[in-house]
């Protein structure tokens, strides 16, 4: 009996490559190409008056040199809006080289092939580019102001407002027994994936044909992108992702100019080139996330049940908006979380700053908007004195009540329902794995050692798994070699590996048969991007049906070949046989070479599909009416509505009364995304995101001066958390299969960091017995609000007043 | 030009190089090696991270001149023909790798940490790989096949 690989955690597929160095990044590709490297802005808001390229024209190795006035066709356009959407009435995006004006330090101004990267630095020192500097527009306060315009079509620096509202929430707070506001703020953070971005473009003249590697999360994005850009039809373009390291939503950003440029150029010059980004690039001309103010109005009852709920928020989406409002839209919607408030109303306004763009990084406005309910959760606990996880469950959602519709449009244009999803199971499990229930024993415990503590939660749900659909193709050859694409690419997802369960269970093969293509447009031409948590849910079904269209054909085939019924048949390690007469056998290999009737003999298994290998039905064709030739299947998965994951956190916090030193005790993780594939590759997405989490909690943002410049555009600067600061995780599961999908499962990408801000928030309150209105917070912040609630400029919390008066 | 002679993974070359070429671009442009990966340019990542004379060095941060005489090891070098390293056996079996670009260099320093302390407890080990950054797998289970790759590494005596 085969074993059942869906649900095993299984080591993964393409471990033994990648522990040797044998992975193939984009750098590691297209050697001899030429290179390409770009002059960008060194300010944050200018307009071009001169270019002076003359001093870099001699620089030996120097291959071209061009700028805006170079480039034609649809490249000289801006670059496409890629979510267009009626409230973002102001969308402005920006040009592959700065024609007149640049908007944020770090815009590409010239570009410059060489022989290689050194060289082609060189060049870029050598070009002079004189500016007129104007007023730059910093933070969401300066963009508020509008004092100064980024773009002059933007009045007051509005992107996009957009209001939804279910029921009359304003009159819900008014009316509410008690009342409470907030006021807060999230810093930016960024994917900061450890291989940057790059691409390599390799023009084929004799066939007019282009490929293009990127390091990307969607091929067929880069592919339909660049071909309208340079003109080319579809067929004449390819686009592959090698292995990438890492992408956490910088690279399901695109086309970048880069992307559209290296093409262009190695057409011009009918040469391979090739640019990657270096980190300091990375930092200052990919894309950045998170950056929030946000006011919240809240009416509850006795039992601290929401009443109404009324947010307004003011996103900064940086310069330009490419990827339109897809992270305001579901910060206003996944904020709600596991809870059902009574009204709700919230507002956003995504604004333009000179700085770098805002696009979706892992959690994609979710950390934002959980951040946001889940300090009014402990507001609205603190204020009635209630234990905060009581607070929490008089909101929840039940069981009983799924499918839940909030009344909104989410991110995909369609209802906010979630499907499925046990939060007071979730929260049990949560209280018993950190120890709720004993905390005041662990923190009296703690205090009589002089030290302070503090408890934190988090829950969170996450829409995952969003269409519009992916697709699977499954082909068996006559080795019996199975071959799997879908379309959208692997950034450390372990599709290779979960993919191959699945269609090793659903075929019966063994999994080592099994080979996985994903992001490759030769291979699997539609297809979306792995962005959203989406890959196991929507490409992950998809292949699903497809190794059922493939069982389907065999079985057809073989009870043909073995003249029995097709109830009869099992697949089992890749034999068709019939049950309870294992004697009476076929391999899927050969019911592949029958699939494929041939007039030529390649190799001794393919004489068996030969005109003359034995007798035939001549009433009927070689191949029948409605087959095709080959054992293989296609099949698409396109949801009608996204699936939701939930998850709970924990965390124990120390903070060191003198320094304000902050430390993480221990990080416990509830996770409930449906049905697993693999639990070791999940556990591992949820190990990965806390550590994003905590690094956008504790130590990272972005650091920018009034004048715009970015002061920590590298690792040296940029905290990114090493080992010696994320902390171990404990994890437990539920597993609430999705109604919405055969295999029941849902996405898990990006769940381990969306509620870590929100978790640590509430911890370091509960240590220092004082609001926390801002993240991150480094030592030094802590420092200061120790002395501002010190000296009476911050308020108490009510509990902290209490359990020391 | 400088000439220069440097052993790699086991093999003498002697080349001419530029005097400012990193040795991360010689071995990757020069010698082809491009397992080895570059994460950051200023020595934080460790994704470049290679064995100079059996110690760990982040080969972003010294030019290749440097190593003229030196024995250098990359990660191309660690496996014993087809079979893995216990290190690199170790982060297969853990799951300590998602994207697998800081692998190469978390594995090379995982190896000289062990070298330099055969029994790592799990603080010593999240304090050995400090200088070496990753973005998939909040190190959790890096940290634990670090430790299983000790124990593999002392012939099963973690």
């Amino acid at each position: 009996m085969t074993t059942k690989l869906f649900g095993a955690p299984i080591t993964r597929r393409e471990d033994p490559r990648l522990v040797s160095g044998n992975g193939k990044y984009l750098d590691d590709l297209g050697a001899g190409a030429l290179a390409a490297a770009f002059v960008r802005s060194p300010y944050a808001h200018a307009r071009i008056v001169d270019i002076d390229v003359s001093g870099a024209l001699d620089v030996e190795g120097v291959v071209a040199i061009y700028t805006h006035e170079d480039l034609d066709g649809a490249v000289a356009d801006r670059l496409p809006l890629l979510i267009p959407h009626p409230a973002l009435t102001a969308p402005m995006v920006a040009y592959p080289l700065a024609p007149t004006h640049v908007k944020h330090v770090g815009e590409p101004v010239v570009m410059v092939v060489a022989a290689d990267r050194y060289v082609a630095e060189d060049a870029c020192g050598r070009i002079r580019v004189d500016y007129e500097q104007l007023p730059p527009v910093v933070g969401v306060e300066a963009a508020r102001a509008a004092t100064h315009l980024v773009h002059e079509e933007a009045p007051g620096n509005v992107a996009a407002h957009l209001v939804q509202e279910v029921g009359d929430a304003r009159a819900a707070v008014a009316a509410a027994p008690h009342r409470l506001e907030l006021d807060l703020f999230i810093d930016r953070s960024a994917s900061m994936p450890m291989e940057g971005k790059g691409v390599l473009a390799q023009w084929n003249a004799d066939d007019q044909m282009m490929r293009i590697y990127s390091s990307t999360q969607t091929a067929t994005g880069v592919r339909a992108s660049v071909a309208a850009k340079l003109g080319l039809p579809l067929a004449k373009v390819e686009c592959i992702a090698p292995d990438i390291g890492g992408g956490f939503g910088a690279k399901i950003m695109h086309p970048w100019a880069e992307e559209v440029l290296v093409p262009w150029a190695a057409r011009r010059l009918n040469r391979d080139v090739k640019w990657v980004e270096d980190r300091r690039e990375h930092f200052i001309s990919s894309t950045h996330e998170r950056s929030q103010v946000q006011h919240v109005e809240v009416g509850f009852d006795d039992d601290g049940r929401v009443l109404g709920l009324d947010v307004t928020f003011w996103h900064d989406n940086g310069a330009y908006t490419p990827y339109g409002i897809i992270v305001p839209i579901i910060t206003s919607t996944q904020l709600l979380g596991p809870y059902k408030p009574g009204a709700y109303r919230v507002e956003f306004f995504s604004l333009y700053t000179t700085t770098v763009i805002v696009t979706p990084y892992r959690g994609a406005g979710r950390p934002q908007g959980v951040y946001a309910m889940e300090r009014t959760m402990d507001a609205i606990a603190d204020y009635l004195g209630k234990d905060r996880a009581d607070v929490r469950s008089a909101n929840f959602i039940l069981p009983e009540e799924m499918p839940y519709d909030h009344g909104l449009l989410f991110q995909d244009g369609r209802p906010y329902k979630y499907d499925s999803g046990d939060f007071p199971g979730s929260l049990a499990k949560l209280k018993a794995l950190v120890g709720w229930d004993e905390w005041a024993d662990y923190r009296a415990a703690a205090e009589a050692e002089g030290r302070r503590v503090g408890l934190g939660i988090g829950c969170y749900v996450e829409g995952t798994g969003v269409g519009p659909y992916e697709g699977g193709h499954v082909q068996v050859e006559t080795s019996g070699r199975v071959n799997v694409a879908t379309g959208l690419t692997t950034q450390g997802q372990g599709h290779q590996t979960a993919f191959a369960q699945i269609v090793a269970d659903e075929l019966g093969v063994p999994i080592d048969d099994v080979y996985v293509t994903t992001g490759d447009t030769r291979k699997m031409a539609y297809a979306v991007g792995t962005f959203a948590s989406r890959a196991a849910v929507v490409s992950g079904n998809a292949v699903a049906l497809a190794a059922r269209a493939v069982r389907a054909k065999a079985l057809r085939l073989a009870a043909n070949a073995l003249e029995v019924d097709e109830a009869d048949l099992e697949i089992v390690d890749g034999i068709v046989r019939v049950v309870g007469s294992p004697e009476s056998a076929i391999p899927l290999g050969t019911l592949s070479v029958l699939s494929n009737p041939l007039r030529y003999a390649f190799d001794e298994a393919a004489k068996a599909a030969t005109q003359f290998a034995g007798a035939a039905d001549f009433s009927k064709p070689p191949v029948a009416d409605d087959e095709e030739p080959g054992l293989e299947g296609r099949d698409f998965f396109s949801p009608t509505q996204s699936t939701f994951a939930n998850g709970m956190h924990a965390a124990i916090v120390e903070t060191d009364p003198v320094t304000a030193e902050i430390t993480i005790l221990r990080y416990c993780v509830i996770h409930d995304c449906g049905n697993l594939i693999n639990p070791m590759i999940v556990e591992g997405q949820v190990h990965g995101g806390v550590g994003q989490g905590v690094g956008g909690a504790l130590y990272e943002r972005m650091v920018y001066d009034d004048a715009g410049q970015l002061l920590n555009a590298s690792f040296m600067d940029f905290l990114m958390p090493y080992a010696s600061e994320v902390p171990h995780v404990e994890t437990d599961h539920l597993m609430t299969p999705s109604p919405l999908n055969p295999l029941g499962v849902k996405g898990a990408g990006e769940a381990g960091c969306i509620p870590v801000t929100a978790v640590i928030a509430s911890a370091i309150e509960d240590a220092e017995g004082f609001p926390i209105r801002s993240m991150p917070i480094s030592p030094v912040e802590l420092w200061e609000l120790r002395r501002r609630h010190a000296a009476g400029e911050l308020p108490s919390l009510r509990r902290h007043t209490a359990a020391t008066s | 030009m400088t000439r220069i002679t440097v052993t790699v993974d086991g093999t003498r070359y002697t080349d001419d190089v530029e005097p400012r070429t990193l040795l991360v671009q010689y071995l990757r442009d020069r010698l082809g090696k491009v397992g080895t990966v570059v994460g950051c340019d200023t020595g934080n990542c460790g994704a470049c991270t290679v064995h100079l004379d059996g110690r760990s060095v982040k080969s972003c941060q010294l030019l290749a001149v440097q190593t003229d005489g030196h024995e250098v090891t990359t990660i191309e070098g660690l496996a014993n023909g087809a079979t893995l390293h216990p290190m690199q056996e170790a982060f297969r079996d853990c799951h300590a790798l998602q994207c697998g670009f800081c692998t190469p260099g978390m594995i090379m320093q995982a190896v000289d940490l062990v070298t330099e302390n055969p029994h790592p407890t799990e603080a010593e080990v999240r304090e050995g790989l400090e200088g070496n950054l990753c973005r998939c797998t909040g190190y959790h289970n890096i940290v634990k096949a670090v430790q299983q790759g000790a124990g593999a590494m002392s012939g099963g005596q973690s």
